[in-house]
């Protein structure tokens, strides 16, 4: 067989094996966790119908809905605190971290790390952790965001910083201008359209992962959520399903205005 | 090149003194670049570079690419930090100053960029006084807290460089010649006396390259300000240049005016094959 022949060959062999690999993998753990997948299909058109039987709010799931509504503001706004704080800190943070603004290498490696640290624990995990150390509160699921937070905006912040302002950072630096006027005159103004596209993102995700969080806290709209669904109440969880769904896509719209207005 | 000056202008006798003599020399060099030495981590970018240069004179700094002359440019300002050597600017060792007298320094020294380095979020103006930061305190610079007097400074360098039209004009919706005004207007709004332009032309098409050359010229010849740029095109260079300075691997290798800038010379700054092609 000739070289290229034989390389060909190699390769399809490879995949092939490849292929048969994740077969296996796939038929193992099927094996341990007793799932059937064609079971799984076969129950999708009843899944379908029990929806709509039993999620189509009722009479009842809207006289609930004045506290729903209320629980639900509660959760937009603990976002929105969890996020901004987070944003001020994630802000100083990134200024130490960014290649083009910070002071020295060894601040600037620490501050990465720290954020990597905290972007790399999932959101729900820092919420059991607070949840060990401060009860069921809202002080817990505030954390939990403001957190999680914090390493991812510090990280997209430094890229944003490196990105946007390190000629002008150069400029001014010829110019003889000290650091305090460098940040506030060439990063602050050359990043911070940015950055409030990044703080909008992450209010949106945090109004979504705060229902998660307040599932495991006991607090805002997921606590609503999870008395309803536990006493059996589904179509007063599905309320709270739909309340939600309307307000994420409503704040995504808002944000998206925002961000064509500031870019 | 002390020589040759001193030759061209009538000292009266009575004056032509040692003292006298000295003196002229000292105030000739407003620039002096010793033994200047630049590695990289291993890579060597400059090697004991020495030159001289005096108040008002448009030198033109030439050779390939990698050549050392960005870096030689940024180690006058302290953008790049030397290895060794000594660049005395109006009678001060620039590469000992830290802090505040490093600010100092760097606020009477103009720098121009290839990609003009503007904060383009900002208007023209906001741009060109950013230019008075260096004579700023903190409290002021970061508040961008201007007087009325710098105010009016910008707008006449703004009119220098013909862009009265866009003082509240964003600098984004500018063109690239433009924008290099701008550089040159956050430059003069300083009161520099020198002026390092690193490549600025690179960017620019033909007739907006122009442009920025004929004012460079124009401030030399009028403002007295010294002008040390950096060109990729030894033509620009010849043409505007009242001196050339030429590096290959970081030597320099030639010095002398653009008269005496031959094709053998260009070979041997830029090497045989790429000279050839420079010439035709």
């Amino acid at each position: 067989m000739p070289a290229v022949g034989r390389y060909f060959c190699r390769q399809k062999l490879k995949f092939t094996l490849i292929f048969l690999g994740l077969v296996l993998i796939y038929w193992t753990a099927s094996r341990i966790t007793e799932f059937n997948l064609i079971d799984g299909f076969r129950a999708a058109p009843r899944v379908i119908t029990w929806f709509f039987t039993n999620l189509i709010p009722d009479t009842k799931a809207w006289e609930r809905f004045p506290r729903i509504l209320d629980k639900l503001i509660e959760t937009i706004f603990m976002s929105v605190m969890a996020t901004v704080t987070a944003a001020v800190v994630s802000f100083v943070f990134a200024v130490m971290g960014s290649r083009t603004t910070r002071i020295n290498t060894a601040i600037g490696g620490i501050s990465r790390v720290v954020a990597s640290i905290n972007r790399n624990i999932p959101i729900a995990v820092w919420a059991m952790v607070f949840l060990l150390a401060f009860g069921q509160s809202g002080f817990t699921g505030f954390l939990a965001l403001f957190f999680y937070t914090f390493g991812f905006l510090t990280r997209a912040f430094i890229e944003t910083i490196d990105e946007a302002s390190s000629s002008s950072v150069e400029a001014l630096r010829a110019v003889g201008a000290s650091y305090p006027h460098i940040i506030t005159q060439a990063v602050v103004p050359s990043s911070l359209p940015q950055m409030i596209s990044w703080i909008l993102y992450m209010i949106e995700t945090n109004i979504r992962s705060a229902t998660l969080v307040g599932l495991l806290t006991g607090s805002g709209i997921g606590f609503m959520f999870s008395i309803y669904y536990k006493s059996l109440q589904y179509k007063s969880a599905a309320l709270v399903i739909l309340s939600l769904v309307a307000v994420v896509l409503t704040i995504e719209l808002i944000s998206n205005v925002l961000r064509r207005l500031i870019l | 090149m002390i020589v040759p000056i001193l030759t061209n202008i009538s000292v009266p006798k009575a004056w032509a003194s040692a003292d006298y003599f000295n003196q002229e020399v000292i105030e000739m060099a407003q620039l002096e670049v010793k033994n200047l030495t630049k590695y990289y981590k291993d890579v060597l970018a400059l090697t004991e570079v020495n030159f001289t240069v005096g108040k008002g004179e448009f030198v033109s700094i030439i050779g390939p690419s990698g050549s050392g002359k960005t870096t030689l440019i940024r180690c006058i300002n302290r953008l790049v930090d030397a290895t060794d050597g000594s660049i005395h600017y109006e009678g001060t060792d620039l590469l000992t100053l830290k802090g505040s007298p490093l600010r100092h320094a760097r606020a009477k020294i103009g720098m121009i960029f290839q990609h003009y380095n503007l904060v383009t979020r900002l208007t023209v103006i906001e741009n060109v006084l950013h230019g008075r930061l260096g004579y700023k305190s903190n409290i002021a610079g970061v508040l961008g807290i201007y007087s009325e007097h710098e105010k009016e400074k910008a707008i006449e360098v703004l009119s220098l460089v013909g862009l009265e039209k866009y003082v509240y004009r964003r600098c984004d919706q500018l063109s690239g010649g433009q924008m290099q005004r701008v550089g040159i207007a956050r430059a003069l709004v300083q009161d520099p006396a020198i002026i390092l332009c690193d490549e600025p032309i690179s960017s620019l098409d033909p007739s907006s390259a122009k442009i920025i050359m004929d004012y460079l010229r124009k401030i030399q010849n009028e403002l007295g300000i010294t002008i040390i740029v950096n060109l990729h095109q030894v033509d620009v260079a010849k043409k505007y240049a009242e001196r050339i300075l030429g590096f290959n691997s970081g030597r320099l290798v030639f010095d002398a005016s653009p008269s005496d800038l031959t094709t053998d010379t260009i070979h041997h700054i830029y090497g045989a094959e790429a000279g050839e092609l420079i010439i035709n």
